[in-house]
């Protein structure tokens, strides 16, 4: 293949990977290779990320299409495998050949071989050098990721079958012991060993990315394993870690939607005119009033109560948009939330007394407590207790949000309560975190919440974003 | 016909001559900076405060001898500060002074260079010494001044109604910085480079303290640098950026500190952390009071 095949190919597939990248800016890519001349990879990495990168939360995705178009190394990389004896087998039975003493690294699996990796990898992880978590990473997907190809001699590789085996969260301790720390002695030290092991995790993806990019070509890699940026990730289909970077993202967007809504304020047709300084400013230009100086104008703020269904799938959805609410807070006149399974619970004070967004968000989960008493979600019965317990917190000033999957255990939807719950308020909106084409499958009731309170799709954090703004 | 500027030769050129006069790269800073140049494309870097980006295109400047002309963003500002203006209250004078003359000899009279007042971006247009055009944290302005810089940015040229059409003699390079506070809008983006600058690794962190605070022992540049990762992996309203390490390092210079242990953490920590909530965090989490 030509540098410029793969040059078309590479811009081809990020583009397939959700980056939006313009013939100009390919063609930029083009002339910035061309004046480097052949350069460094890294060196071409950054030209690439010049030119056809343009938003940080690509930076992901472009680096993992990157890694596939410009690998660092071919095959096995820094150590030659005799022969392929392991392709045709299970992996219990390259286990046994580890047992065994057999010398080939591919495959080679034991208990020994198992307890001799985790402890280099203990080491690596306390001196945090990334070019040895690179070579380890690399040895592990050879040694652990194996598992058995469809078709004789093709290979495959998972990234789960070496965490599985390697489970390199449980040596974070161990790290810490060799530093003579307990467990909870220091988290701030614990915090940056973790980080190592999610280091080592990503480069244990990576590298299986590129195996499976010279099996079955990197055109089918980059369009079946590369996740789209964090404010894309559906909430209901959120891993840990993804979790953890989205409860990250909502301060940066609580200030950007912030930023956004005080200048489009700003931008609004002018308060009235304000004469007497009108008339001031124009003593500096002899009298004649070159500039006119107007009233500030004043904003109506309205009310806003939330109820959130925080039951297990769509509690993190409910805590999001939450802490999302409470970011954006001066927006509102006042803001009130409740959560509920089958029960109503208010939660905000938890909201008001605190700035801490991880500390929240494990709150909040210890509050579905209260907010269950039967355990099983309920939509009709949490709405009869909030309209039973808080009959004046609904006014012609108040907007209503629920949050929810409407999954309600094919329980009474109590209709005529929801009703007259939009009645007494002003407006009303029902953001669902699921996909809208699996709105009314199953026990959803979508479709009668909806004849009632309009229904948004918000799955991710972008939608998220955009329904809050509006809003406000 | 723009005169064709030579700014860097290449990635490792940009590399040696931005650290001659203080500034540590690394190898995406160099090869986009040296880009910037041989592409004549703008460069927008963006990223956290206080991790270089205003740092750079002034580092650009006195690496390649160029002259900096800097516009500031921020709320409000407008055409009239950004591009040009005409001196109103000279103009009013000039008038009320021009007795009998005709009208048609006064108005030729008061739109001239006389009168006009440059301000940043037309300034630098006009230039015929090598510029390295700043424009500071973009991301401050209003979209309709996005409109005003991309209008300058493709054209490098700038229509005065009353004058014509000025042309750059010699391209400036352009450097835009942004905080990301909010997206810029497409347009700006394809126009530019775009670079993304973050909090470094230890490692030049660590250059860089040293680099910049000649008196600090090694070993402490080194714990300073070390803290202050931890203090990053907390979920910090604010995180501590470069500048506040180099103000950690000097004040604990200044203080003759020989080793940084819990107590002269706990004691300069205000030079680093600049909410309560996040003090008190560092303190419980770093452990820096016995329980
Ligand atoms: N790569 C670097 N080399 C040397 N000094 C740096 C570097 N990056 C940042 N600094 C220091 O950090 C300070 C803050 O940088 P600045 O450019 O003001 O940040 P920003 O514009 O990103 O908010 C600078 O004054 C400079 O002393
Ligand atoms: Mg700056």
């Amino acid at each position: 293949m030509t540098l410029l095949d793969r040059h078309i190919e590479f811009v081809e597939a990020l583009r397939t990977a959700g980056l939006p990248v313009s013939l100009a800016e390919g063609l930029d890519a083009v002339r910035a290779i061309d004046v480097l001349g052949i350069e460094e990879r890294e060196t071409l990495r950054a030209a690439y990320a010049a030119t056809l990168l343009k938003r940080q939360n690509h930076r992901t995705g472009f680096d993992q299409v990157f890694d596939l178009y410009f690998p660092l190394l071919i095959g096995d990389g820094y150590r030659i495998v005799p022969g392929d004896r392991h392709e045709s087998e299970d992996p219990e039975d390259a286990e046994r050949s580890g047992l065994s003493g057999s010398d080939d690294l591919v495959g080679q699996d034991g208990p020994q071989a198992l307890a001799d990796f985790r402890e280099a990898l203990t080491d690596a992880l306390a001196l945090g050098d990334p070019d040895v978590l690179a070579l380890l990473a690399r040895e592990a997907v050879q040694r652990f990721g194996l598992i058995r190809g469809r078709g004789p001699g093709e290979q495959r590789w998972s990234s789960y079958n070496v965490m599985n085996r390697v489970s390199p969260d449980e040596l974070v301790d161990e790290v810490l012991q060799g530093m003579g720390l307990a467990t909870d002695d220091d988290p701030a030290i614990r915090r940056l060993v973790e980080a190592q092991a999610q280091v080592f995790e990503r480069l244990v993806d990576a590298e299986v990315r590129r195996r499976a990019a010279e099996v079955r070509g990197p055109q089918h890699v980059a369009r079946h394993t590369i996740r789209p940026g964090i404010e894309q990730v559906d909430f209901t289909s959120a891993r840990k870690a993804d979790l953890e970077l989205m409860r990250r993202e909502i301060q940066p967007l609580a200030r950007r939607l912030a930023t956004r809504l005080s200048r489009e304020q700003h931008a609004r047709p002018r308060g009235p005119l304000d004469f007497r300084r009108t008339v001031r400013a124009s003593m500096s230009s002899g009298g004649v009033p070159m500039e006119t100086r107007h009233k500030p104008k004043r904003p109506g703020r309205t009310d806003l109560v939330v109820l959130c269904d925080v039951s297990g799938s769509v509690a993190n959805f409910a805590s999001f948009t939450l802490m999302l609410v409470f970011a954006l807070r001066e927006q509102f006149n006042r803001v009130r939330a409740f959560t509920f399974v089958d029960e109503i619970h208010e939660v905000t004070d938890r909201f008001e007394t605190s700035n801490d967004p991880a500390q929240t968000m494990s709150e909040l989960a210890a509050s579905a407590r209260y907010a269950s008493l039967w355990g099983r979600t309920n939509y009709g019965r949490a709405f009869t207790r909030f309209a039973d317990q808080h009959p004046d917190a609904l006014t012609p000033k108040t907007n209503l949000l629920v949050l929810g999957d409407a999954r309600s255990n094919h329980t009474d939807l109590a209709l005529p309560v929801v009703k007259d719950l939009t009645y007494a308020a002003r407006h009303s909106w029902w953001l669902n975190p699921e996909h809208a084409r699996n709105w009314n499958t199953g026990d959803s009731a979508a479709r009668e919440y909806g004849r009632l309170i309009p229904m948004v799709e918000c799955r991710n954090l972008t939608q998220l974003g955009e329904f809050v703004h509006d809003l406000a | 016909m723009t005169q064709k500027s030579s700014w860097f030769e290449s990635p490792a050129d940009a590399d040696k001559r931005l650290a001659e006069v203080g500034y540590l790269s690394d190898t995406a800073t160099s090869t986009t900076s040296y880009l910037a140049g041989a592409l004549e494309k703008p460069l927008l870097v963006e990223g956290p405060a206080g991790v270089g980006k205003t740092e750079l295109a002034k580092a650009i400047a006195r690496a390649t001898g160029a002259d900096l002309v800097r516009l500031q963003c921020y709320e409000g500002l407008d055409e009239a500060r950004a591009l040009y203006e005409w001196n109103y209250k000279k103009q009013l004078l000039r008038i009320q002074a021009a007795g009998d003359q005709s009208w048609d000899e006064t108005h030729d009279d008061i739109f001239t260079d006389e009168f006009l007042l440059t301000r940043p971006l037309l300034t630098a247009i006009r230039r015929e010494e090598p510029t390295v055009l700043l424009i500071d944290e973009v991301d401050k302005t209003d979209v309709e001044v996005e409109g005003l810089l991309l209008e300058v940015l493709s054209d490098f040229q700038v229509t005065i109604p009353e004058m014509g059409t000025i042309v750059a003699v010699r391209r400036p390079l352009v450097v835009l910085t942004s905080n990301a506070t909010r997206e810029l809008s497409e347009a700006i983006k394809r126009r530019c480079l775009f670079l993304h600058i973050d909090y470094p690794d230890s490692e030049r962190e660590r250059e860089i303290v040293v680099s910049q605070v000649p008196e600090v022992e090694e070993e402490l540049a080194g714990q300073i640098v070390e803290v202050v990762a931890k203090l990053r992996g907390m979920e910090l309203r604010k995180a501590p950026s470069i500048a506040e390490t180099i103000d950690w390092a000097r004040t604990l210079v200044a203080l003759g500190t020989g080793t940084l242990d819990a107590a002269a953490i706990d004691q300069t920590l205000g030079v680093i952390l600049k909410h309560a909530s996040d003090h008190d965090r560092a303190v419980r989490e770093l452990r820096l009071r016995a329980r």
